[in-house]
């Protein structure tokens, strides 16, 4: 069904090597406006180096990357913040010092106007407003937008970087396992949000590790074993057992279903 | 029903948190905020220092000379303390302070020596203050350039600096203070001159303390700052050019410290180039007695001040009660461990919660 639509990002034969190491063997990725789509796979796959040249934090030696069917080379998070597409890391990248708003704004500071703003005077009360908005819209409660981050409790954290994400992105957010310092209640909601902001419209990468989360969440699911996209599911045809097989290699039949990319053989290391 | 409410929440985060004294009783909100404020901890310090000299010397202490006195005396570490600030917030460190004054004051002294000496005018006095502050901006920037690099830690490429500086101002001096190195007219205006009563010292430096402190606490640079110290990767990751920032910081403590050599050589008409190696400490435990967090992310201009003025307080008063003054030197040593212990033990429970 997916494959009727124009994919909102897209990516094709990506090369990334660091010294002798090729993270990336020529990778695929696709990924559609509005859905869920999980990247999974085992530790060294090039997840990560994937979504940062997806997100501009690495830029490619070779391969294409198309957003919204136009070719794009970012040449930094910045640059590909203002294509819409914003990250949400693992670490979370907040600064925990200073208060939800101010992390909310970092680096997008809102500034009063005239004099003021030309001598970089901020608008707290203004980004203290939206920020309470921006929670307020994912349906997260944070008593004081006002207190450190430090302060909050890892759930509530995490909402601030998602939200900081959700703000910004009009494209695609990347989730670089966003559950994973998480207890149960809170792993739900972040969940129950990130459903949420799909349905916006907004496509959501998600990276991890959980098979039984992928699969409750995700729409779609795209498989990476050693630099190379060797399998892509929708989330209902997928069980635990084939995704697993596919990350490790144990069902080496590459024809899933709409796999584009693994046609050669595999052992080009 | 209201009070019933409020009685709950403490039992219901029980299960959550670690059983500790604090949870069981309910410390308003306003309290708890307050009391995590380090300014006022040290505010209450230095009043209870101030308190106790009026009452140990009555009429002694508190009379406008010892204020004034006091006020002077700490002027000029007030604004290498607000530079250190910004710094520290950072979570760096500037070690060459001392030697950044002497050798911006040597530049500007040699300027004046031979552009009339004592006796030069207004229009020398003024090329040497802008030669001072040029010089400190200039080596401050450039230590910003190096520790923005990442290869080498603030506190080794400033102990370099700190070397350089004083060396290259010694070569330019033959180690020894010149003669003539401030004109009459710096030191009658800004030296010696008083505003409605007050020096133009101290009005200087609360000038640039109110300043700095509305940059540090109102505007993006300041925030950054702070962001930085509390998360460098995060603010890499905004697109905030971390390199460019910390060239800036470490450039404005070097122009604060061009600032203290002017103000140095206004009040005191030489450069003294030996006179200088201990700035660099006495700045860093008033900053941090200000409750400026020598791990970065939290600091303020506010806290500063008052850190400045509880070793300044404490001389002054101990001259006055009759102790000798080099008691001081125990007490702040013993209390800026303390005031890193109290922060350390903090930061642990913050992070705990």
């Amino acid at each position: 069904m997916a494959s009727a639509r124009e994919p909102l990002l897209a990516a094709h034969g990506v090369v990334k090597r660091f010294g002798h190491v090729q993270a990336l063997q020529g990778a695929d990725f696709t990924a559609y406006a509005g859905e869920v789509v999980a990247l999974i796979g085992d530790n060294g796959a090039g997840k990560s180096t994937l979504v940062n040249v997806l997100s501009g934090v690495l830029t490619p030696d070779e391969g294409e990357v198309r957003l919204d069917g136009v070719p794009v080379r970012f040449t930094g998070p910045m640059d590909a913040q203002r294509h819409g597409v914003e990250t949400v890391y693992q670490d979370l990248s907040l600064a925990p010092d200073l208060d939800a708003a101010a992390n909310l704004y970092l680096g997008r500071e809102l500034v009063r106007g005239g004099l003021l703003g030309r001598l970089g005077v901020l608008d707290r009360p203004t980004m203290r407003r939206e920020a309470i908005a921006a929670f307020g819209e994912l349906g997260v409660e944070l008593k004081d937008v006002t207190a450190p981050v430090t302060t909050l409790s890892g759930g509530q954290r995490q909402s601030v970087a998602v939200a900081r994400a959700v703000a910004f992105a009009n494209k695609v957010i990347f989730m670089d396992e966003p559950t994973a310092a998480l207890g149960v209640v809170q792993r739900a909601r972040v969940l129950e949000t990130v459903r949420r902001v799909a349905d916006r419209g907004i496509c959501v990468v998600l990276i991890s590790h959980n098979m039984p989360e992928v699969l409750s969440v995700a729409d779609r699911v795209e498989v990476l074993r050693l630099g190379r996209r060797v399998a892509s599911f929708t989330a209902a045809d997928a069980t635990i057992e084939k995704l697993v097989g596919a990350m490790t290699g144990s069902l080496d039949e590459p024809a899933q279903n709409g796999n584009h990319g693994a046609t050669e053989a595999e052992d080009g290391r | 029903m209201s009070a019933n409410s409020q009685d709950i929440k403490p039992a219901a985060k029980a299960p959550d948190v670690p059983p500790s004294d604090g949870g069981r009783f309910a410390i308003p909100p306003w309290l708890r905020r307050a009391a995590g404020i380090s300014e006022l901890w040290t505010f209450v310090i230095l009043v209870a220092l101030v308190a106790f000299f009026t009452i140990a010397a009555p009429g002694k202490f508190f009379t406008q000379y010892d204020l004034t006195q006091i006020a002077v005396n700490a002027a000029i570490y007030l604004v290498l303390g607000v530079g250190m600030t910004f710094v520290i917030i950072t979570a760096g460190i500037d070690l060459s302070i001392g030697s950044v004054l002497v050798l911006a004051a040597v530049a500007a002294g040699e300027y004046n020596i031979h552009h009339g000496g004592p006796a030069s005018s207004w229009g020398t006095v003024a090329v040497c203050v802008v030669i001072a502050l040029a010089v400190g901006a200039g080596w401050g920037a450039l230590q910003g350039a190096v520790v923005a690099t990442g290869k080498v830690p603030p506190l080794i490429v400033t102990l370099g600096g700190l070397g350089a500086a004083l060396g290259i101002a010694e070569l330019a001096t033959g180690g020894q203070d010149p003669a003539g190195a401030a004109a009459t007219h710096l030191q009658n205006s800004l030296g010696f001159g008083k505003l409605a009563g007050i020096p133009w010292m101290v009005i200087l430096a609360a000038a640039v303390t109110a300043l700095f402190g509305a940059v540090l606490g109102a505007t993006r640079f300041g925030s950054h700052t702070l962001a930085i110290g509390s998360n460098p990767t995060a603010v890499r990751r905004a697109g905030i050019p971390v390199g460019r920032h910390l060239i800036m910081v470490y450039g404005l403590m070097g122009l604060l410290a061009g600032l203290g050599a002017v103000m140095w050589l206004a009040s005191y008409g030489t450069t003294s180039i030996a006179g200088h190696s201990t700035d660099n400490l006495k700045v860093i435990t008033a900053v941090v007695l200000g409750g400026t967090s020598l791990f970065g992310g939290r600091g303020s201009v506010l806290g500063t001040v008052i850190g400045v003025f509880i070793p300044a307080v404490l001389t002054t008063g101990l001259i006055v009660i009759g102790v000798q003054q080099y008691w001081q030197d125990v007490a702040v040593g013993v209390v800026l461990v303390a005031a890193v212990y109290i922060d350390q033990m903090r930061r642990k429970t913050r992070e705990r919660a």
